[in-house]
């Protein structure tokens, strides 16, 4: 933490505007809060990315050893699709940030626009993904199929619940809005939903990354 | 400016509510407890429930040390003895020592920086509720098919196989599962709320510096909790799903490692067990001072050994798998990690020396039992040092030596240091002195009992005595030592059991505290006991470290002290805390929502325990009820204050 958090003096609150918005970092609670949360997540994450890799390619050991046409990732994943929804879901962030903007502007209608696409987008991504899970299962990969399907169902899985919340909080900031109880002052709220949202997309460059792109078999 | 102006311009026409989604304004009488957002009164229930969480892992641990008292003991079943000893750790961790941390820093954190509540009332309220749920959700297992019985460690895959293996019968190992999560939940947020708190509400001239060394170890083990609580959480899902999906995570056959498990664990378990200490640590730091007369003896030193502790907590973890075969490279370097974290706690215990040697001490009973968490503390501490020689360690795992240690720590150290809170905070918390006859009674039963239930295990641990196993037979040689535990551990109940009348008494016929029992030194002291509800009528603000000591007193020119005279206090004294008009300062608003949000909880936990995917889909739309209505309520209502 920057030496800054330390020097609030006694006049701090005479000169420091708003009473009621004054904080020792100048960061304000609530974003202060979020940003925690993130780092909370993202062990979370971690912990599960780590799995992956730590299990990746054991099945050629084990549950796939003298299985004919084993299920192995290079046989089940469609890039070019997973790539598109992936490239949606990125461009959601694109998206929010327009919504922070609006908002910011005090434009409350291109707010809503902003945010119905987003939470559009990111029902596209999930979309694709429930899509892929059904292909998969029906290919005859389920959670005790092997290693792979227990890591890779289970980790893009809890992503994708975190993508699903982060939509219903969209929506709940769109109706706040449609309702009039999302006025300018309150954008902070559109920004702080738009930190989860980069969040998560963030995360899936990396998952992404980890299951999709490093070849294994 | 802008706040009630604004408010009310932003609700132009105020919705219309009905009876049932109304707004509780009550902040008296029994019903405002169930909605308050006041820390003070959620850290008393934080309090009040962790102590009886503390009763039922203690009958728990009296049950397993009447077994074990003789051979071949027949009080309880090999089954009932693993459920007890795994709700005995469980409760003592998840349902007691951490609670009792959020209740002290609940209470103490915002009086300490000189600020009105925490940054979030109702996650903080949110986070109580969570405890509460998940302890009952966890206990409800005894009566719902078997309570947890796979240690409250759950090493996989002796708990992730699936039930119908039939290796731990039950469905125990759900609801501990499912249980921990719910529990991890409310801890990340009741660590954010109070990070949020330390790290922006302090009062105007309350630099880190200047925090009293409690403040800082919440700091620490809020991190702490933040980052721990991840990687446990995954570890518990795996185990879930292995249980319940028949996923692979631990399954051998598939390629499942064991050690994925422990190290998930152990990386959240060793961090844990700062996160328990530390908060004692905290407390031990703020008596010695007032019952010595003398600042704490290199504040700056204390605080950054528990920062140090705090990092190098992350990198001891693997010293409880030492026996696991990680091989020498791994265990040299975990055990010169261990021993190297032996440094910064040892240079606390020196500095708690030098505060005590040369003060004025008056050992009054909260002295007293800081002074027994030194001592004690310090065995635990040396033990530990001992299991970071690999060797020694591989041979002590698994043997009553490891009970004996941790109970040296954590009995030793953090109880102690808990009920030496107890009775120096207690006529904060709530305007009466509790009694000193008792509670020097108190102390030395504790003393006598601790040290004869878990001194003598140290050398059962020598002889090889396993732990987690229900019976032993004769002959031994391990029989007068278990006997002696057992009269010990009554011992300790006798103690508690004079705790709990002290208490009675005290509310009944205690005599009434003033602000300043003690002559303490920080700020929490300058208002009224108990305080009022928005704590501090004028913000203080803060000139130096042990700030309301320099306001009572000042050093002549020889550095003796000398009293300033009555009402030289600058602003925030007793005194003026009555010109305030109450009703001109804004408090936070109650709400039902944090109650409604946390009932989801325990509700999508059937849902899984049992696998009915109607009851799960109840709490789901449950939970976004209770989001949605927590997302359209404002923090404070504007035109609160008016009904009271």
């Amino acid at each position: 933490m920057a030496q800054a958090v330390v020097t609030a003096g006694p006049g701090e609150l005479a000169h420091g505007g708003d009473p009621e918005h004054y904080t020792n970092t100048g960061v304000s609670n609530a974003k202060l809060a979020i940003w925690l949360f993130l780092s909370s997540e993202a062990l979370f994450f971690g912990a599960f990315i780590s799995t992956y890799f730590l299990y990746r390619g054991r099945d050629a050991q084990y549950l796939n050893k003298g299985v004919q046409n084993p299920l192995t990732p290079d046989r089940l994943f469609n890039i070019p699709f997973t790539s598109i929804t992936s490239f949606v879901l990125l461009m959601s962030s694109l998206t929010m940030v327009l919504a922070l903007a609006a908002i910011q502007r005090g434009d409350h209608r291109r707010l809503r626009i902003w945010l119905l696409a987003t939470a559009l987008f990111g029902l596209t991504f999930v979309g694709g993904q429930v899509f892929e899970f059904t292909e998969f299962y029906r290919h005859g990969l389920h959670l005790s199929t092997n290693m792979f399907g227990t890591t890779f169902y289970v980790l893009t899985g809890l992503h994708g619940a975190h993508v699903t919340m982060g939509i219903i909080w969209l929506l709940i900031l769109w109706g706040r809005s449609m309702g009039d109880r999302l006025p300018t002052e309150k954008h902070e709220a559109v920004e702080i939903a738009g930190l989860y949202w980069h969040f998560v997309d963030i995360v899936w460059i990396f998952i992404f990354t980890a299951v999709y792109l490093i070849p294994q078999h | 400016m802008t706040t009630v102006e604004d408010a009310h311009a932003l609700v132009k026409a105020p919705p219309l509510r009905t009876r049932l989604t109304q707004r509780p304004r009550t902040t008296t009488g029994p019903f405002s407890w169930i909605t308050t957002v006041d820390h003070k009164k959620i850290a008393i229930m934080y309090g009040a429930l962790a102590l009886f969480f503390f009763l039922v892992g203690g009958i728990e641990a009296l049950f397993i040390r009447l077994q074990l008292a003789q051979p071949n003991g027949t009080i309880l079943s090999a089954a009932r003895y693993n459920e007890f000893f795994t709700m005995h750790g469980t409760t003592m961790v998840f349902l007691m020592g951490m609670p009792l941390a959020a209740a002290f820093g609940n209470y103490l954190v915002p009086l300490m920086i000189g600020a009105r509540d925490v940054a979030f009332p109702r996650l903080n309220m949110l986070g109580f509720w969570i405890f509460a749920f998940g302890g009952i959700f966890i206990y409800s297992s005894f009566g719902l098919g078997g309570a947890p019985n796979g240690g409250w460690f759950g090493y996989a895959p002796l708990t992730s196989t699936p039930m119908s293996a039939g290796l731990l019968p039950g469905r125990g190992v759900d609801f501990w599962c499912v249980g921990l999560i719910m529990l991890g939940i409310g801890s990340v947020a009741t660590s954010v709320n109070f990070l949020v708190t330390i790290l922006n509400m302090r009062a105007p001239g309350m630099t880190m510096m200047r925090m009293p060394v409690f403040v800082w170890m919440m700091l620490v083990i809020a991190f702490l909790t933040l980052f721990a609580m991840p990687p446990v959480t995954a570890a518990l899902i795996m185990v879930f799903m292995d249980r319940n999906f028949h996923t692979n995570f631990f399954n051998a056959a598939a390629g499942g490692d064991p050690l994925v498990y422990q190290n998930l664990f152990w990386i959240f378990g060793h961090p844990e067990v700062y996160i328990l200490i530390l908060p004692g640590m905290g407390i031990v730091s703020e008596i010695l001072p007032v019952f010595s007369r003398k600042p704490l003896f290199g504040y700056s030193i204390v605080v950054f050994s528990g920062i140090a502790i705090g990092f190098l907590g992350w990198g001891v973890w693997a010293h409880h798998m030492f026996a696991s075969g990680l091989g020498p490279i791994a265990v040299s370097a975990f055990g010169l990690s261990t021993m190297l974290i032996a440094i910064p706690t040892g240079v606390k215990i020196f500095n708690w020396l030098g505060t005590v040697w040369g003060g004025a001490v008056r050992l009054r009973t909260p002295m007293l039992f800081a002074l027994g968490f030194i001592a004690q503390f310090t065995i635990g501490g040396l033990s530990g040092v001992m299991h970071s020689i690999v060797p020694s360690d591989t041979q002590q795992t698994d043997t009553y030596f490891v009970v004996a240690h941790f109970h040296y720590v954590l009995f030793g150290g953090l109880v102690f240091a808990i009920f030496g809170g107890f009775y120096y905070w207690w006529p904060k918390f709530f305007g009466k002195m509790l009694n000193e006859q008792m509670g020097k009674l108190n102390f030395w039963l504790l003393v006598i009992g601790f040290n004869l239930t878990f001194f003598p295990m140290h050398f059962l641990g020598f002889e090889g005595q396993p732990r987690r196993t229900y019976t032993y037979p004769s002959g031994m040689g391990w029989d007068t030592m278990n006997l002696l535990a057992t009269i010990g551990a009554f011992i300790i109940a006798l103690g508690v059991l004079v705790f709990l009348v002290n208490v009675i008494f005290t509310a009944r016929r205690g005599e009434p505290a003033p602000a300043d029992p003690w002559d303490a030194r920080t700020l929490e002291w300058s208002i009224p006991s108990p305080p009022p509800e928005y704590n501090f009528a004028t913000v203080p603000i803060v000139t130096h470290l042990d700030d309301y000591w320099h306001r009572k007193y000042t050093e002549d020119d020889e550095g003796r002290l000398v009293k300033l005279p009555a009402g030289a206090a600058i602003d925030t004294d007793a005194a003026t805390e009555a010109a305030v008009d109450p009703h001109s300062i804004h408090m936070p608003s109650p709400s039902y929502w944090p109650l409604v949000f946390a009932m989801a909880l325990p509700i999508i936990g059937y849902g899984f325990v049992f696998k009915n995917w109607y009851l799960l889909a109840l709490g789901v739309v449950w939970g976004f009820f209770g989001l949605n209505g927590w997302a359209y309520e404002p923090a404070t209502e504007p035109d609160a204050g008016e009904g009271h």
